[in-house]
């Protein structure tokens, strides 16, 4: 059955707390909720979670629907940021409210689209669903951008997603250009790849524009 | 000979390339000594001019700033393409480098599109063949159409072939090469409304004009008058129907007609083992092995050489030994001799005198520093590490509101702060430039004041440690700062990384030489003035009142009010500053304290003259004063933090 947004935003605050910070529970403040609140109730009624006083703990049948409710809100982020090109606040908030209608199946068809990204575009990771394992033992190249190659790997550049014009004159008379090999030195301070015999270095914002399709 | 042939004007020989590829040392190389340098009309950017003969005929060599490609997107690339627009060249010498022919051989298909008298020269090629990269000469020249010759300029070699080529072609046209149908429906299209004549080919300015090149559309509506408005509809149709991907598809489109050039005409060995440069370059821009090498480079670099060597041995041996024991001695008993005048006694060898102060100054303490300095520089630079330290400290950079490529100038700065303040220019932002500015103006001693503060401090432990930590503090707490405060975008960083290599002699002395001789020529006649104003102020009484106006700021700051004049010094000079405390010091008029307080205070106070006049000059009036006031209240409030803290904790008593 499906959640009411309530009491997916606290399974999300939950997942984040218990999951990602190392707490065990988390505390009614952390969730933004009062004792008698109705998203929590539902939650409760659903034995996903347990409350003992003011601090909620996420049982283990309530761990799969959370890690869901994760995936979904940052695959949202990334779709705003990389696709809709909406960036900074107001892409956080478009993706808190669009998280909640990627339900049966449009989180996979959304998650294929973007190429099963890892990571969030605040660094944070996404938790793999069904398509991304899958995707995984086929093997398949697939389209990822900069940041999410290796040091050490080799790839084709497939597009720039550059939105300043100014920028993508740079880089293509630089001679990044689709259809060039790029090879990746380093992806710390800074992104240092070779694209013929020349060596190029990069920042972070730069690399999310550059396109690779792995090899 | 069209070209040569044209009235009696010098035949015109224009080098065009992108940023190292050695475009300047075959410049050097064909004009020998006689160069001029000046700025392009109306621009800050810095034209070479030069003259070469070859074969009886006197020719003007023009090396244009480094492009990318015809559509401009910097300064530099703007002034390099009106030189294009402007000048009849006898020929366009397109530098390129021979280990990356495939990125650079589009810009060449670009000025043979534009209709240009043109000859290709593929630079570089003893590194090329260190790569295993083998290129088809003849097989090149017949499928380009022009000449293409084989250089090392650095090595000389081709030399000969390049000047017999400007001696004995006359330059056809070459054929432009096409593209895919439909865009060639579309340049046929814009080029059938042209009417009025250009020195680029209708073809080329048809391609621009679809970029939407803003300069080349005001050129077009200017040519064309009142035939203008149908060109423009019809460049706006086809524009908009291609919309998003033309850029792409151009180059995408060049990148094709390359390959087919090349194809057969350059082979490269595979399976290269990365050799000691690539390897000690991985350690450079490795976070673990970078940093402790780049504090081993200030190391040597900066403390032992310029600090050591030239700021010790070099000026002791000129400042104690040349001029306080002979020559200084010397020029004062001329002076009592046969100046009578005491105005003109004082002028020349008195307490402020051009030759006792001024001179002394310039040549037995400055010259050593700064010339060891830009040595030092100029070897670090043709090393190629300055992009490797770039990218290192790019993530460090973005907080204080910079990025990577800010360190270039921030490092000049240590040399002569007002250099550096024209050398921002390089960072593409307002932003970034007006950061830069500052926090040159504010916390980046130069080698003259770093000297002499290093030689003050030391006398007293722990002085030292205190500025150090004072300096990096304020440097970071106000970039933290500006990064916040001051509008405009975000910077991005992206650099070409060239590589690591032995630094050449000549490439170094040449960039040493032109720095020094720059430093003299700005900044020497502003010691004369300096000496003479403080002259003026000490004769007429200005001074005392200036000092004594002083006074109660220094009581503030917990010092003698004799340092007063150390501080107004300070603004003719950094350094002077310093060596009016270097006196103080050794009077014994200052406890540890005090010298420190001093120090950091004098260090933070104003940009001296010429760095205030740069900074009038690069970022106009509004901005430099502003930076004045600002910086002057920091660092007599930084100074007055630093006594009562110091007193407080009694760190240094
Ligand atoms: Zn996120
Ligand atoms: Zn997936």
């Amino acid at each position: 059955m499906k959640l009411s947004e309530k009491a997916e935003e606290i399974l999300e605050a939950l997942w984040i707390a218990t999951e990602e910070e190392g707490e065990n529970a988390a505390h009614f403040q952390t969730l933004g909720v009062g004792p008698g609140d109705d998203g929590l109730c539902e939650l409760d009624r659903l034995a996903y979670i347990d409350i003992r006083g003011e601090r909620v703990y996420l049982r283990q049948e309530g761990r799969e629907e959370a890690k869901m409710t994760v995936r979904r809100h940052r695959l949202a982020e990334r779709l705003m940021m990389d696709v809709l090109d909406i960036k900074g606040a107001s892409g956080d908030a478009k993706a808190c409210e669009f998280e909640h209608l990627l339900h049966q199946g449009v989180d996979t068809k959304i998650c294929t689209l973007l190429n099963h990204p890892t990571t969030c575009p605040h660094g944070k990771p996404i938790p793999p669903g069904k398509c991304c394992l899958e995707a995984q033992a086929r093997g398949e190249a697939g389209v990822v951008p900069l940041t999410e190659v290796n040091a050490g790997q080799q790839g084709e550049i497939a597009y720039l997603s550059v939105t300043d014009p100014k920028k993508m004159q740079k880089l293509m008379s630089l001679g990044v250009l689709p259809g060039n090999q790029l090879r990746l030195a380093r992806t710390f301070p800074a992104y240092v790849f070779t694209v013929g015999n020349s060596e190029f270095a990069i920042d972070e914002d730069l690399a999310r524009e550059i396109f690779i399709r792995k090899i | 000979m069209a070209a040569v042939d044209k009235g009696n004007e010098t035949p015109r020989i224009v080098l065009v390339g992108s940023p190292n590829v050695g475009k300047s040392s075959l410049f050097n190389e064909l004009t020998g000594t006689y160069t001029t340098v000046s700025n392009y009309p109306g621009t800050s950017v810095e034209i070479s001019r030069g003259h070469c003969d070859i074969a009886g005929i006197r020719y003007e060599v023009l090396d244009t700033p480094g492009m990318y490609s015809l559509m401009p997107i910097s300064e530099e690339e703007k002034v390099a393409r009106d030189i294009l627009l402007n000048e009849t060249p006898h020929v366009v010498i397109h530098v390129i480098d021979a280990r990356n022919v495939e990125r650079m051989l589009p810009m060449t298909l670009q000025l043979v599109e534009a209709g240009l008298p043109m000859m290709l020269v593929i630079n570089i090629m003893d590194e090329a063949e260190r790569l295993g990269i083998r290129i088809d000469f003849p097989a090149l020249r017949e499928r380009l159409g022009i000449p293409v010759i084989a250089a090392a300029t650095a090595r000389r070699r081709g030399l000969q072939e390049i000047r017999q080529a400007i001696g004995n072609q006359d330059f056809d046209i070459g054929t432009p090469f096409s593209y895919s149908p439909d865009l060639e429906d579309d340049i046929r299209e814009i080029s059938s409304c042209f009417h009025g004549k250009y020195r680029l080919s209708r073809r080329s300015l048809a391609l621009l004009l679809l970029q939407k090149d803003q300069h080349i559309q005001e050129l077009v509506s200017d040519g064309e008058a009142q035939l203008a408005e149908p060109l423009m509809e019809c460049v706006k149709k086809v524009a908009f129907a291609r919309r998003s991907d033309l850029h792409l598809h151009i180059s995408l489109e060049r990148k094709r007609i390359t390959r087919n050039l090349l194809s057969g005409a350059l082979t490269q060995e595979e399976g290269r083992k990365p050799s000691l440069s690539d390897r000690l370059s991985s350690l450079t821009m490795n976070p673990w092995t970078g940093f402790p090498f780049l504090l081993a480079t200030l190391y040597f670099g900066l403390y032992k050489f310029v600090g050591g060597f030239g700021a010790g041995t070099v000026v002791d041996f000129l400042e104690s030994t040349l001029f306080e024991s002979y020559l200084i001695p010397w020029l004062i008993d001329l002076g009592d001799r046969f100046l009578p005048w005491y105005w003109l006694h004082e002028l020349l060898v008195g307490e402020y005198g051009i030759f006792t102060l001024a001179i002394r100054y310039a040549v037995a303490i400055v010259l050593p520093i700064v010339g060891t300095f830009f040595l030092a520089f100029s070897i670090i630079e043709d090393t190629g590490y300055f992009p490797r330290l770039a990218m290192l400290v790019d993530r460090i950079f973005k907080n204080i509101g910079l990025n990577g490529r800010a360190v270039i100038p921030l490092v000049l700065g240590f040399g002569c702060d007002t250099m550096a303040t024209i050398v921002t220019r390089t960072l593409e932002t307002v932003r970034e430039r007006i950061i830069a500015t500052v926090l040159l103006a504010l916390a980046i001693p130069c080698s003259a004041q770093l000297g002499v503060i290093l030689g003050l401090l030391s006398s007293v432990p722990g002085a030292l440690a205190v500025w150090t930590l004072s300096m990096v503090l304020v440097f970071l707490l106000i970039g933290l700062l500006a990064a916040r405060l001051v509008p405009g975008e975000q910077p991005m960083f992206y650099m070409e990384i060239p590589p690591l290599r032995m630094p050449q002699l000549r490439n170094v002395i040449t960039k040493t030489l032109t720095r020094m001789q720059w430093y003299f020529v700005e900044i020497f006649p502003l010691f004369i003035i300096a000496s003479v104003l403080l002259w003026a102020g000490k004769l007429s009484g200005a001074l005392s009142w200036v000092v004594k106006g002083m006074e109660p700021v220094m009581t503030m700051l917990g010092l003698p009010s004799q340092a007063a004049a150390a501080f107004i010094f300070g603004f003719f000079r950094r350094d002077f500053g310093a060596a009016g405390l270097y006196d103080m010091q050794t009077s014994g008029l200052l406890t540890p304290v005090q010298l420190t307080v001093a120090a950091v205070t004098l260090t933070l106070f104003v940009p001296c003259v010429a760095q205030f006049l740069v900074m009038n000059k690069e970022r106009g009036w509004k901005v430099s004063f502003g930076i004045f006031i600002f910086v002057t209240l920091l660092a007599f409030a930084v100074g007055w933090l630093l006594n009562k803290v110091l007193l407080f904790t009694a760190v240094l008593s």
